[in-house]
């Protein structure tokens, strides 16, 4: 009996610690395999591959940590949140460093992307603001939440970073349908937004119609834009059912590929493993999603049901529109493969979001109906 | 909670959200199904024809230049072509080691070590199947030596290509600039796609200001090329799904300008020895019929690539020959404003057509014993406007300056496009300066300097001071003097013509705002004063215009580079060459009826009428008819 105390403390910790199981586990599976295909994007560069495995080690470290901290105290604490990450961002257009051509960072003692932050703050905000209001919410409400989206989103569109704006926009959005936003409403908005699109076309300068044309059909300019997409498709369809194999695709390995390591990388899947393997991948997309709706399902709260539900289609929204502009159905919008692709910054944010949703689903209060 | 607010509904609120969740869900699984039938399309069901362009072929698309338009002079002489010329690449793609490459390209002497960082930064700038060029002009010797070794450079390859030619070489520099080797910088600003597989951009002149017309439009072309030996499938109509349709290239526009070859090779040889620069204007349209700057060089060194040895020399030459005098070069108008003081005066009353003052050879202003000297020492006597124009009396424009004052004198400089942009068609020009009141406040920081002292006005009115013009403002200027007062845009180019349809643009003359002179009567007796300039019988460039076949207009002035303190005197010979006084010359003809406006300022050339004046009176004999042979 003494010999078995010491292993009941652990056992007790291991209790107190807040973890979903299921989801690291489906979590760990996508990042090995993510680390799998990286070793080939990146040519075999050891470098780069380390570098990806310790920032992929941080940021599951990081999920671990905010899945301790109690969804109250993350409501409690959200407008501050949200106000920080839009002070950062009027910061990022006043004196943000340029790089790529555009302004998103911003270097305070580290260097970092406050769009990023917004991710997260976005739907949280709204979710907080929705907590104690009757649902579905009424148009007063609406408007608010449309102003709690519409401000960072102007802002980070303007840095300019399009794949963000609308991956935030995006979060704040599926919040609303959540909540119950009439689908009347949705409909009607949808339908507004060609005649929309048609007034901003015609306020549009030459250069810039001509470049919105070059998205929806890169066959147009097959040296610039299109290159990417003309050789992805090459990439993916030459894989086949089984691939070529692990380090054997052609049009990776020889560089037809433009960054095949970051936003490409979905097509070395497609090239190296075929079908079979890109079915494989969605799979586990699939289920983290599911695993994701689900804990929303079993939340207790406005607040918590409303935030994981975001987070989890959101993540989904990630992965469709990574998926469907490397296979040209959508224009190029710079977007990562979640998890798999190279990089740092969307990597912590989104590990960031499971690290919430398991703290939702490990901190649900019983309480009575 | 109050009562005032509605009570949420926990089980109402649980069954909606519950169905929103099944709604995305639903959602989702439709769009993650368009997602996996097109990767079935792509991977299974068109999985040959992708394979078979992946393995088996390599498909590139290549990029097809389009040829640079071509520039003519008005009489339609080649200016400016595009001549075949052998030159070194490298496709960035196909290469292994970069740097190994380089090092032994740079062994054997075909490319220069301190290239290499250049090109290394053009390799990884652009796209990877788009060749970086590493030398222009290939002689037969260095192909030959290539030719040998080129088995060691795999993605290394001489390629015939159209390169720049300026088949008039230093004679037409700086009216139509040249084209040179695209920079990083360059990759920057231009469009990268319209630019795969063109090598040189305009930099400076017609060729940069008008590059998006001469450039013309890059096309593309499927380039089949099979690594192991296989038949290439000749149906390629499969492979459409992916790659779009060959494209050919749009050749760029050809450009006429207006400028006269044979006015260019007058004014280059006049200038033979000389710094400065030549302007003739057309002053019924605003054509330019000559720019030239001088010295000047051979611009196809840029086209086809000098050594880092060459461009220093050009560059840290003290004579400074890449620098556009004509429209960059700012200088003190000198007496070359006088004409158009002289009608401010009569215009705004400070003076009438018989009043006479007598010139003591220099001027004081009341209360003050500085003396403003007249450039002729013993004084001219008594003058009226006509004698100190033609004469060139310092001390009559003195004495006007003050009643006219230096706000008024802005108001009718400004009139004739000094110290403002011409608007010419070409990149860059200086605005000169015209001072004023105002501008003397905004432009120094100190109240002290911010005041206006009557003395300014005095030297402003001898073109001295803060005044600058440069030597196309001062064309422009004679121009606007010889139409009494109809003033045009100034322009280089006449008409483009797109070389597939022909179809020709005629650029037509930009009329501005006249000169705004209410008594018409005053512009003959200016016009009279300047004739006397050159064919007076005491008219300073006498010795110029005296015995021509035709009545012309002018004015010298000469601008002071080396203060001379007050009581000594200046010695052309024994003050430095490079401290003596610019000469500066405008002018015009036939009196009535005038063809042709020139400026010319030859930089410490010391006298106008002189120096500039016979330089002008060339150009004028040629254009009127009375010249010699022309260049065929």
């Amino acid at each position: 009996m003494r010999k078995a105390e010491p292993l009941g403390d652990v056992g007790r910790l291991l209790r107190r610690v807040h973890i979903d199981n299921v989801l690291l586990g489906s979590l760990l599976l996508l990042c090995a395999l993510g680390l799998i295909v990286l070793y080939s994007a990146v040519s075999q560069n050891m470098d780069l591959w380390l570098r990806q495995f310790m920032r992929l080690g941080v940021a599951v470290v990081g999920m671990l940590i905010i899945a301790q901290l109690p969804p109250d105290l993350m409501r409690r604490w959200t407008p501050w949140g949200y106000l920080f990450g839009l002070g950062l961002l009027v910061m990022v257009l006043a004196l943000g460093e340029v790089g790529q051509g555009a302004q998103r960072w911003l270097d305070l003692g580290i260097r970092f992307q406050p769009s990023e932050i917004m991710k997260l703050a976005v739907p949280m905000m709204a979710a907080w603001y929705l907590h104690d209001r009757q649902i579905p919410p009424r148009p007063v409400h609406l408007l608010v939440i449309a102003v709690i989206i519409a401000v960072p989103t102007v802002l980070i569109a303007k840095q300019p970073d399009l794949g963000t704006a609308l991956l935030v926009a995006a979060a704040g959005a599926l919040v609303l349908v959540l909540a119950g936003l009439s689908i009347r409403l949705m409909f009607l908005l949808a339908a507004l937004s060609v005649p929309g699109a048609w007034v901003l076309w015609n306020f549009m300068q030459e250069y810039q119609k001509q470049r919105v044309l070059t998205l929806l059909n890169p066959d147009s300019d097959p040296l610039g834009a299109g290159y990417n997409i003309i050789q992805s498709k090459i990439a993916i369809g030459s894989g086949g059912l089984f691939g070529k194999g692990w380090t054997n695709g052609s049009q990776a390995q020889l560089e037809f590929l433009p960054e095949r390591d970051t936003d490409f990388i979905f097509a070395v899947i497609g090239e190296e493993f075929g079908l079979l393997g890109v079915l494989s991948l969605l799979g586990i997309y699939i289920f983290i999603v599911g695993r994701g709706l689900y804990i929303a399902m079993q939340a207790r709260d406005t607040y918590t049901r409303l935030l994981a539900g975001s987070i989890s289609l959101t993540f989904f929204v990630y992965v469709f529109v990574n998926t469907a502009m490397v296979t040209g159905l959508v224009p190029v919008v710079g977007i990562p493969l979640p998890l798999v692709s190279y990089g740092g910054t969307s990597m912590v944010t989104l590990m960031a979001g499971f690290g919430i949703l398991m703290s939702i689903h490990t901190h649900r209060k019983f309480l009575s109906r | 909670m109050d009562l005032f607010t509605p009570i949420k509904d926990h089980h109402s609120e649980t069954r909606l959200f519950s169905a929103r969740i099944l709604l995305s869900a639903v959602i989702a699984t439709l769009l993650l199904g368009t997602v996996i039938a097109r990767l079935v399309q792509l991977q299974i069901v068109n999985h040959e024809i992708f394979a078979e362009k992946s393995v088996g072929n390599r498909v590139r698309i290549e990029a097809v230049p389009p040829i640079r338009g071509l520039i003519f002079d008005r009489k339609g002489r080649v200016l400016a072509e595009n001549l075949p010329t052998y030159q070194l690449e490298l496709i960035p793609e196909q290469v292994a080691d970069i740097d190994e490459t380089l090092r032994q390209l740079a062994r054997l002497e075909l490319i220069e070590e301190e290239d290499i960082d250049r090109i290394k930064s053009l390799a990884s700038h652009g796209l990877r199947f788009k060749p970086v060029t590493l030398r222009f002009r290939l002689d037969d010797n260095e192909i030959a030596r290539f030719a040998v070794q080129r088995y060691r450079f795999p993605g290394v390859d001489f390629q015939p290509r159209l390169v720049r030619h300026y088949p008039y070489g230093h004679l037409t520099t700086h009216a139509i600039g040249y084209v040179g080797a695209l920079s990083t910088g360059d990759l920057n600003r231009l469009d990268v796609a319209d630019y795969s597989g063109t090598f040189h951009t305009g930099k400076t002149g017609i060729e940069f200001s008008k590059e998006a017309l001469l450039h013309g439009a890059t096309g593309h072309q499927q380039v089949v090329t099979n690594a192991r030996g296989r038949e290439v499938p000749t149906d390629t109509r499969e492979l459409s799904d992916a790659l779009p349709e060959s494209q050919s290239s749009l050749p760029g526009h050809s450009i006429y300008l207006t400028i006269d070859l044979d006015l260019q090779r007058i004014a280059t040889e006049a200038m033979q020895g000389k710094r400065g620069a030549v302007v003739a204007i057309d002053p019924n349209n605003g054509e330019i019929l000559a720019l030239i700057s001088a010295p000047s060089f051979d611009p196809d060194m840029f086209a086809l690539g000098m050594s880092s040895s060459e461009f220093n020399a050009l560059q840290s030459d003290p004579d400074r020959p890449l620098f556009n005098r004509a429209v960059v070069g700012t200088y003190p108008p000198g007496s070359t404003i006088k004409p158009m003081l002289a009608l401010a005066a009569l215009e705004v009353g400070a003076t009438n057509l018989t009043r006479r003052t007598f010139c003591p050879g220099y001027y004081s202003l009341p209360g003050s014993t500085h003396r403003y000297r007249d450039w002729k020492p013993e004084g001219h006597g008594e003058v009226d406007v006509h004698d100190a124009l033609e004469q060139s009396c310092d001390v009559y424009f003195y004495e006007m300056s003050r009643k006219i004052g230096i706000d008024r004198m802005h108001y009718y400089l400004d009139q004739f496009g000094l110290g403002q942009a011409t608007g010419i068609d070409l990149i860059g020009e200086k605005t000169g300066l015209v001072p004023s009141r105002d501008w003397k406040r905004a432009a120094f920081r100190e109240p002290a300097d911010q005041t206006w002292f009557p003395g300014e006005t005095v030297i402003a009115s001898i073109g001295q001071g803060y005044l600058l013009a440069t030597p196309l403002q001062l064309a422009n200027a004679a121009a606007a003097m010889a139409t009494r007062g109809k003033r045009y845009v100034p322009h280089l180019v006449a008409a483009t013509e797109d070389p597939i349809s022909g179809a020709r643009r005629l650029i037509a003359p930009k009329r501005l705002a006249d000169v705004n002179i209410q008594n018409e009567f005053y512009w003959e007796s200016v016009i009279a004063g300047m004739n006397d300039v050159m064919q007076g019988v005491r008219g300073t460039a006498r010795a110029v215009g005296t015995g021509a076949p035709y009545q012309m207009a002018g004015k010298s002035g000469t601008a002071q580079v080396f203060t001379v303190a007050q009581d000594e005197e200046y010695d052309e010979e024994e003050i430095d060459e490079r401290l003596r006084d610019h000469a500066l010359f405008i002018s015009f003809a036939p009196l009535e009826d005038p063809q042709i406006a020139v400026a010319v300022i030859i930089e410490n050339g010391a006298s106008g009428s002189r120096v500039a004046a016979p330089i002008a009176r060339a150009l004028m004999d040629h254009h009127l008819g009375y010249g010699a042979n022309e260049i065929q």
